[in-house]
């Protein structure tokens, strides 16, 4: 536990501070004693093998999946240890883009983006409308894509629905579970470009999830790997590609020889 | 000897299992019933549900119904004309009708149709992650997906089992009338004798019961089903089986608790 004078010393306290984070799967420890901090106002890149436990990571701080162990902190509240309504009160500040966009294919697009202003009840249908057109147009589409059903978008689209669901509450934290997975190059680089714009525009703090070291360097300010439920590096996003690391180096650069034996059966 | 305790061993986590999976069940319709008491409430999400359970499910019922009525009406006549008691096919009729078939068999249909598609549609969600963005959106997900399709449950089955007891009537009332030649005054009037009020509210009051387990079986297996679109079938199918094998279980347990003294 870090005391409050030696807090004050190094200036800021971190807005999401993890320590100790553990979380297995029956016998399979996926998360074993993560420390992560991430500074207000700054984004995290967190890179990591497939299956090592990214996803589970946030909706570790979400609470969508339960933790077996440890701290997260936000604002130097720790969730963990929250009574449901506190609990929903932070995550309420929270927006989250889903790593397969998971919109709800029963309601229109406008409704989809809408959903959190509607559900906190504080907007009336019609202005949540207005809303939901002003969000879609800063993610680049167009008001009448509104009207139509999530099945009815393509990939790339409904990633751009998906986030402009995310911020359209304007949250203070922003999770992007690999944002850009399975788009061209070129609409990669306008999520990522929308990603950094929304987050510098409302000052949120965020943590983003990818696979491609382009983007990682385009969305981040810092970035950690995680490699056997632990963080093995962090650093500034743009030492990725020469951290001096040999895991981190062998997955930037794609290697096949190095540390990381992948593991092709389980 | 350890063959035998092996035996005994698998007896006892099956009945561990057992009492696991009736408490999960009992924590997730207290907590689904709970979340009826307090706001928000989803209006919206419970007509959804509702024209879903008694609207779509109209068609199924009433020609089930209608059939059934024909069938006992004729079968009776079969067994009644031995005695020379015509007269009480009216009677056997309606109550069985009544008491029994109508909501049995509109229980069964509906767990068919209604309590497969809400598995199926909560499954999906869960499996896409829809259920845990609704989380983070503010909303609950017992109260916005799985409350409003209880209540709709209680509610929309007996209604439906009105229109399956008055149109199993009138299948009992065609058959009788067209077929076998009873005079169709007579037939009516010895229908509405035989009938009493307890027959048709413990129907209704089955058919209550019945509604919320289809809708429980529907959103407890589609809510925690796993594994992609094999999990989501098996959701679908143990929804459907459970709910089935509930109906007729609690409907003896009910018509015990009703007729019995
Ligand atoms: N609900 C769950 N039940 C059981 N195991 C799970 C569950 N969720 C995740 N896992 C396991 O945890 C491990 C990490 O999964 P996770 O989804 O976090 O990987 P990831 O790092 O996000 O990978 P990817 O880059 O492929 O998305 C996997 O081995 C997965 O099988
Ligand atoms: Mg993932």
């Amino acid at each position: 536990m870090m005391s409050h004078a030696l807090r004050a010393m190094n200036g800021a306290h971190p807005k999401i501070r993890i320590r100790g984070l553990r979380k297995s799967f029956g016998a399979k420890k996926v998360l074993d004693g993560v420390d992560l901090d991430v500074p207000a106002g700054s984004s995290m890149v967190v890179i990591g093998g497939s299956g090592s436990g990214k996803s589970v990571l946030i909706k570790c701080i979400l609470g969508l999946i339960e933790a077996d162990a440890g701290t997260i902190e936000i604002d130097g509240a720790d969730v963990l240890r929250m009574d449901r309504r506190a609990r929903d009160a932070v995550n309420a500040r929270i927006g989250m883009l889903f790593q397969n966009s998971a919109l709800f294919d029963s309601l229109p697009v406008w409704e989809n983006v809408a959903f959190g202003l509607l559900a906190q009840r504080r907007t009336s249908r019609a202005e949540a409308r207005a809303r939901a057109g002003e969000v879609l147009a800063q993610v680049g589409l167009d008001a009448s894509v509104g009207d139509l059903s999530p099945s009815e978008l393509s990939g790339g689209m409904q990633k751009r629905v998906g986030l402009a669901r995310a911020i359209a509450a304007q949250p203070e934290i922003m999770f992007f579970d690999e944002p850009t997975t399975g788009l061209d190059p070129i609409m990669g680089a306008v999520i990522d470009g929308l990603i950094v714009d929304c987050v510098k525009r409302l000052g949120s703090t965020a943590i983003a999830i990818t696979h491609d070291m382009a983007s990682a360097r385009r969305i981040g300010d810092a970035a950690a790997m995680l490699y056997e439920g632990r963080i093995v590096w962090s650093g500034p996003a743009g030492a990725l590609m020469e951290s001096g690391n040999p895991v981190v180096d062998q997955f930037t650069h794609g290697r096949r020889e190095g540390p990381i034996q992948m593991q092709l059966r389980r | 000897m350890s063959a035998a305790l092996d035996g005994v061993a698998a007896v006892g986590r099956g009945a561990i299992g057992a009492c696991r999976t009736i408490g999960a069940l009992a924590l997730f319709g207290g907590a689904g019933l709970s979340h009826l008491l307090r706001p928000p409430f989803y209006g919206r999400m419970f007509l959804r549900a509702f024209v879903e359970f008694a609207y779509f499910s109209l068609p199924v019922v009433a020609l089930t119904a209608i059939f059934s009525g024909m069938v006992i009406a004729l079968q009776s006549f079969t067994g009644f004309a031995r005695f020379n008691a015509e007269s009480a096919i009216a009677g056997v009729v309606v109550l069985s009708v009544v008491r029994e078939l109508g909501p049995v068999l509109a229980g069964l249909m509906v767990a068919g149709r209604v309590g497969a598609a809400m598995a199926a549609e909560l499954g999906t969600m869960r499996v896409t992650d829809q259920i845990d963005a609704l989380d983070t959106l503010s909303t609950n997900p017992m109260k916005y997906l799985v409350a409003p399709r209880l209540l709709a449950g209680v509610i929309a089955l007996p209604l439906l089992v009105l229109v399956a007891d008055t149109l199993g009537v009138l299948g009992g009332f065609i058959v009788s009338t067209v077929k076998l030649g009873f005079n169709p005054a007579t037939y009516l009037i010895n229908t509405v004798n035989f009938m009493t009020m307890t027959d048709v509210l413990s129907g209704l009051a089955k058919a209550a019961v019945f509604g919320f387990l289809i809708a429980l079986m529907g959103c407890y297996h589609g809510y925690n089903s796993r594994g992609g679109a094999e999990g989501v079938g098996a959701a679908t199918t143990s929804a459907v089986v459970v709910a089935s094998i509930l109906i007729l279980a609690f409907d003896y347990v009910l018509t015990e608790l009703f007729f019995a003294r």
